[in-house]
C-alpha cells in the first residue's frame, strides 16, 4: 500500500496574516476514505488546497503520490468535485455532457470523443446510477442527483485520488445519506481513494473508517466510534 | 435585393459574422461574462481612434486593441484576484476615454467613425470580405477544434483546473476569439452593438434548447437568421442595418423566452 497524500508540519498563513492552519501530519493511504471535517473558518479548505498542490504551505511540506503536490505530475489521476456554487449547475447540458466533461484531461482536449471515452462516460453514468436521465438537462434534476452527475464526472476521469469539497452543501439530509452511501460503493468498486471534504460529517460518519477534524490544526484524527459524543453531528441520526 | 453587388457583399460578410459572434459568446455568457464584448468594443474603438491618428488601417489597429484588451481583462480577472466586473469596467472606461482622446487629437469626429461606431454594412468592400472571411474561418475552426474543452471549463473550471488541464491558455484563447471577433464584426453592426450579436442569439438558444450542444448550434442558427432577417428588414425598409439585426436578435430572445414559459405551463 502506498502513500497517496503527505503532509509533514504543514503550517499556511494568508498574506502575513494568522496562520489558519498550523503544523498538520496528515498521511492518507492508498485506498483510504477519509472524512475530513470541521467548523467554517477552520482551515480545511486551505488544506484541501494545498493537498491538491493549488496552494503551497509557508512551512512544511505536502506531496501527492510522492512527489511534491504543487509540482504534481500526474493531475490526470486526481477527480475533483468542487463546491456546488462554483460548478456550472445552470448551463443548458445534459447529464452525458456532464460527464464528458471528465474526460479532458485523460482522454485530450480536441475534437469529439471517442468511443473508448464515450463507453467510460457512460459507465461512469451508470455507477451513479443516473442512466435513465443521462440525457436529460441538468437543470430538470434535483439538487442530489446534480451532485451525483458532478460525481460521475470527477469518476469519469478514472482517477487514483477523488476529492470532494463540500459534496452534500444544499442537498436534503435524505439525499445526503443516499450520497453518502454512493460514495462508499464507489470507493469499495472501484478501490479509489477518497478525502471527503466538509463542515458537517454526519452523512458518511456511518461509512467512514476514519474522521479527520481540522480547526486550525487536526484536533481529532481516527475512527468515528472514538469521537466524543458532544462531538457528533445531531443534523443526522444514525441507527 | 441580391442581384445588387454591395447586398451580396453585406450578406456574405454578416454570414460570417452572424456564425462566428454567437459561437464565441456562447462560452462568454454561459461564464456569466455577457458584458466583455461591450468592454472589448470599446477598446477597438481607442484601436479605431489610433489608427486614424497614425494614419494605418483602423480595422488593423482595431484587432489589436481588441484582442489586447480581451487578453488583459483574463489576465486581471485570472491573476490579479479582480472581480470579472471590475475588470470590464476598467477596460471599459479606459477604452472609451483614449478613443475620444485619440479620435479628438486626429480630428476625425466625421462620417468615417461613425461607419464604425453604428455598422455600415451596406459598404463592405470585397478587402473588407477577405479579412473577415480569414479571420471568421479560423475563429470559427479554433471554436470548433477546442468545444468540448472550452464547453468543459464552463461547466467546472476547477475541476478541470485540478486534473491539469490548461484553464488559463485555453481562457486566454477565448479572451483572443473575443478581441477577432470584436475587430471583425464592427463594419457589420457597429462597435455599440457588437457585444448583442455575441449574447442575443446565445440566450435565446439556452431558453429552449435541452443540451449544450444543441444551445451552441441553435445559437448560431439564431445568429445567422438574425443578420439575414436584419439585413432584409434594413434594405425593403431602409432602416439601419446594424440597428436591425440586433433588434431581430432581441426578437428572437423574447420569443424563445415566451415559448419557454408556455412549454412549462
Amino acid at each position: 500500500m502506498s502513500r497517496v497524500v503527505e503532509l509533514r508540519g504543514v503550517s499556511y498563513a494568508y498574506d502575513g496574516g494568522p496562520a489558519v492552519l498550523r503544523d498538520v501530519d496528515l498521511a492518507v493511504e492508498e485506498g483510504e476514505f477519509v472524512a475530513v471535517a470541521g467548523p467554517n473558518g477552520g482551515g480545511k479548505t486551505t488544506l484541501l488546497r494545498i493537498l491538491l498542490g493549488l496552494a503551497r504551505p509557508t512551512a512544511g511540506t505536502a506531496r501527492l503520490f510522492g512527489e511534491p503536490a504543487h509540482r504534481f505530475s500526474r493531475r490526470a489521476s486526481l477527480g475533483y468535485l468542487a463546491q456546488r456554487s462554483r460548478l456550472g449547475t445552470d448551463a443548458p447540458a445534459t447529464v452525458r455532457e456532464v460527464v464528458g466533461a471528465g474526460r479532458l484531461a485523460a482522454g485530450g482536449l480536441l475534437g469529439p470523443l471517442r468511443a473508448r471515452e464515450r463507453a467510460i462516460v457512460a459507465q461512469a453514468i451508470a455507477d451513479v446510477g443516473l442512466e435513465a436521465h443521462a440525457d436529460a438537462p441538468l437543470a430538470r434534476l434535483s439538487g442530489g442527483q446534480q451532485q451525483r452527475a458532478f460525481i460521475a464526472k470527477a469518476l469519469a476521469g478514472e482517477p487514483s485520488l477523488l476529492v470532494l469539497d463540500e459534496p452534500t452543501a444544499g442537498v436534503d439530509p435524505g439525499a445526503q445519506e443516499a450520497l453518502a452511501r454512493l460514495l462508499e460503493r464507489l470507493h469499495r468498486e472501484r478501490r479509489v481513494t477518497v478525502v471527503y471534504v466538509s463542515h458537517e460529517f454526519g452523512a458518511v460518519e456511518n461509512v467512514v473508517k476514519r474522521l479527520v477534524l481540522v480547526r486550525g490544526g487536526i484536533v481529532f484524527d481516527g475512527p468515528p466510534t472514538e469521537l466524543p459524543g458532544a462531538w457528533h453531528d445531531p443534523s443526522h441520526a444514525h441507527a | 435585393m441580391l442581384e445588387l453587388d454591395f447586398m451580396r457583399m453585406a450578406f456574405a460578410a454578416g454570414s460570417v459574422v452572424g456564425l462566428l459572434a454567437p459561437a464565441v459568446g456562447f462560452f462568454v455568457v454561459q461564464r456569466r461574462m455577457s458584458l466583455i464584448g461591450d468592454g472589448i468594443g470599446h477598446t477597438a474603438f481607442a484601436g479605431v481612434a489610433f489608427g486614424y491618428l497614425v494614419g494605418i488601417s483602423p480595422v488593423l489597429t482595431a484587432l489589436v486593441a481588441a484582442v489586447g484588451g480581451a487578453v488583459a481583462v483574463e489576465w486581471l480577472r485570472a491573476r490579479r484576484g479582480t472581480a470579472g466586473d471590475q475588470a470590464l469596467a476598467l477596460l471599459f472606461y479606459t477604452g472609451l476615454a483614449a478613443g475620444v482622446v485619440l479620435v479628438s487629437a486626429a480630428g476625425r469626429f466625421d462620417a468615417g467613425l461613425f461607419a464604425f461606431l453604428f455598422g455600415a454594412i451596406l459598404t463592405v468592400s470585397s478587402g473588407d470580405l477577405l479579412l473577415v472571411g480569414i479571420l471568421g474561418a479560423v475563429g470559427l475552426a479554433t471554436v470548433g477544434l477546442l468545444y468540448r474543452a472550452l464547453a468543459g471549463i464552463v461547466l467546472d473550471e476547477e475541476g478541470a483546473y485540478v486534473a491539469g488541464v490548461p484553464v488559463a491558455a485555453l481562457n486566454v484563447t477565448v479572451a483572443a476569439l473575443v478581441g477577432v471577433t470584436v475587430a471583425v464584426s464592427m463594419r457589420i453592426v457597429g462597435i455599440l452593438l457588437v457585444a448583442a450579436l455575441m449574447v442575443l442569439p446565445v440566450i435565446a438558444a439556452s431558453r429552449i434548447a435541452r443540451s449544450m450542444r444543441g444551445s451552441f448550434l441553435l445559437a448560431l442558427g439564431l445568429g445567422l437568421a438574425s443578420v439575414w432577417a436584419g439585413l432584409t428588414v434594413s434594405y425593403y425598409a431602409n432602416l439601419a442595418a446594424g440597428g436591425a439585426i440586433v433588434l431581430v436578435a432581441a426578437a428572437f430572445v423574447l420569443a424563445a423566452t415566451a415559448g419557454a414559459s408556455l412549454r412549462r405551463a
